[in-house]
């Protein structure tokens, strides 16, 4: 009889613990949240690709010259590597499902190292491009034809808000990484890992349609 | 007394078994080492047929067929890498959505810049 007073203690002490079991947790929805946000990062570059569209048709000589003067191999090699980065990200989550955490990490690792390589060549690539005096609103540039201005002005504009967004991957993946070292991300509970892929494909997807259309206009 | 008999150890332990089949529930399906490998080769593959098309002189073609090759490549990482082929209806709703409203404001403008006069 002594024991009612225990048991209201255990009743609040089980529903207290049941609660904390109950968290809520909707993978799908998460996901769900996640392509809603690459679809605005769908539009916001979209709507770049549209302005490209345009200037290209009514500048069509000026884009074809602009393009001539950057590098394909360089374009080309960023390419392989984002590719690449994106085989790796696949391979991690997958090897994460497999309870292969070190792999896991491992695949993690060499995404982020691609994504530095990429970071690395556009360095060079917009080093040299800037060391010859050719940038938005230089002397060398504005003296050329319009359509080349224009050429060069989406070129950096979009090669740069691509980077920017190979910036924040980083960030993100490394983010990831910790999490899996902590065990906060896990076999079990992996949505977040798959979200960053997903970013991380798009940032991927995006470099696909900018590498034609910027270094292959010939 | 009866309150107490409901809420037991057993019952916080079905809890969890719960929570763990329903995360594995909608993504049971596990693409392998190998698929994985054999689609980032295609997809270099692809990459060099763009730049070899490039190469070759097609005229008003050429942005044509590289689009062509830049579409199919998103549609092997949209539907591969990033697992929308094995997804619900809810997902290959969105990305269709998403297409389809792309497509829609590229068509209307392509109608505005082809028809004028800059």
């Amino acid at each position: 009889m002594s024991t009612t007073t225990t048991n209201i203690k255990d009743i609040n002490a089980n529903a207290h613990a049941q609660e904390h079991v109950h968290v809520h947790r909707d993978d799908e929805g998460s996901k769900f949240g996640m392509w809603l946000f690459l679809f605005t990062e769908v539009l916001l570059f979209g709507g770049l690709f549209f302005v490209y569209f345009a200037y290209r048709v009514w500048y069509s000589q000026g884009f074809h010259d602009g393009a001539q003067e950057l590098n394909v191999v360089l374009g080309a090699t960023n390419t392989v590597i984002l590719l690449t980065s994106s085989l790796t990200m696949a391979l991690s989550i997958l090897a994460l499902r497999k309870k292969n955490t070190t792999l896991s990490l491992i695949h993690l690792g060499i995404t982020i190292a691609c994504a530095f390589g990429f970071l690395i060549n556009k360095y060079f690539e917009w080093g040299y491009k800037i060391h010859h005096g050719i940038y938005p609103g230089s002397e060398k540039l504005l003296e050329r034809p319009e359509g080349e201005i224009l050429f060069f002005g989406l070129y950096y504009l979009m090669t740069g808000l691509h980077t920017f967004h190979v910036i924040v991957g980083i960030i993100i993946l490394t983010t990831m990484g910790v999490s899996i070292i902590r065990g906060t991300i896990n076999h079990d509970k992996y949505i977040k890992l798959e979200n960053g892929g997903l970013y991380w494909h798009l940032v991927d997807l995006i470099w696909i349609f900018l590498f034609p259309l910027f270094y292959l206009l010939h | 007394m009866s309150n107490h008999s409901e809420i037991t150890n057993n019952d916080i332990h079905t809890d969890m078994e719960h929570h763990g089949a329903n995360s594995e529930e909608h993504d049971v399906h596990l693409i392998g080492y190998g698929t994985y490998i054999i689609i980032w080769a295609s997809l270099l593959a692809l990459t060099a047929v763009t730049v070899a098309v490039a190469g070759i002189n097609l005229g008003s073609y050429t942005l044509f067929v590289a689009l062509l090759v830049a579409a199919v490549k998103s549609m092997i990482v949209i539907n591969v890498f990033m697992h929308i082929k094995y997804d619900s209806m809810l997902f290959k709703g969105i990305v269709a959505a998403c297409g389809l409203i792309v497509l829609i404001i590229f068509v209307l403008m392509g109608v505005d810049v082809f028809t004028t006069v800059r």
